[in-house]
């Protein structure tokens, strides 16, 4: 891995258990999609960090080759890409986040 | 440069002969839309993995021309014609 971007990636997703790279910030979204991310791990109770594509334009198409997907929020759980909005929401309205959180040994408040 | 539901839909049986496509227009915009992609190939992979083909199937237009696709994938129901 030579890429300098890629390597930071890398660094974020395994220091960080759960990590979300975004458009906006956590308390600021600027993107409807990335927003309803941060709702959904908001009301997981899920600690988590993010990162902003829109500040940085490396990171917003290192990104989207990192994962091999072309968009914007991308969920990490424990270094494992787990989806964008799509398949976050779909894991989050069946149960299947919080039950993988709880697998991976992420500590978070109520299941769906 | 919008696109149509029958251009994405083309691009996605192109890939994916057998997939069962169904597209909406969210907003009535020619803009926003959501597909539903059935599959027998995508039995046994991951949803990043069913998502990934669907995206490749669009050749990179997801996040450009294409602006927003909500998608949705699955393999058909045991018994249930795709």
């Amino acid at each position: 891995m030579s890429n300098p971007v890629f390597e930071r990636i890398q660094a974020d997703i395994t220091e960080n258990p759960v990590f979300l790279y975004m458009k906006g910030t956590a308390l600021f979204p600027q993107c409807g999609f990335s927003a309803r991310v941060v709702q959904i791990l908001t009301h997981l109770g899920v600690p988590f960090k993010t990162a902003n594509v829109l500040e940085d334009a490396d990171l917003r198409d290192g990104i989207k080759a990192f994962s091999n997907w072309p968009t914007v929020p991308q969920l990490y759980i424990k270094g494992e890409f787990i989806g964008g909005c799509d398949i976050v929401t779909e894991m989050f309205q069946s149960g299947e986040l919080a039950t993988a959180l709880h697998e991976k040994g992420i500590a978070h408040e109520a299941s769906a | 440069m919008a696109m149509s539901a029958s251009e994405i839909e083309a691009l996605i049986k192109a890939a994916v002969p057998d997939a069962s496509v169904t597209i909406e227009d969210l907003a009535g915009d020619g803009d926003h839309w959501a597909a539903t992609v059935v599959s027998e190939s995508f039995r046994g992979l991951s949803r990043v993995k069913q998502h990934q083909i669907v995206y490749a199937a669009l050749r990179g237009r997801v996040g450009g021309e294409l602006h927003a696709l909500a998608l949705q994938t699955s393999a058909p129901e045991p018994g249930t014609p795709a």
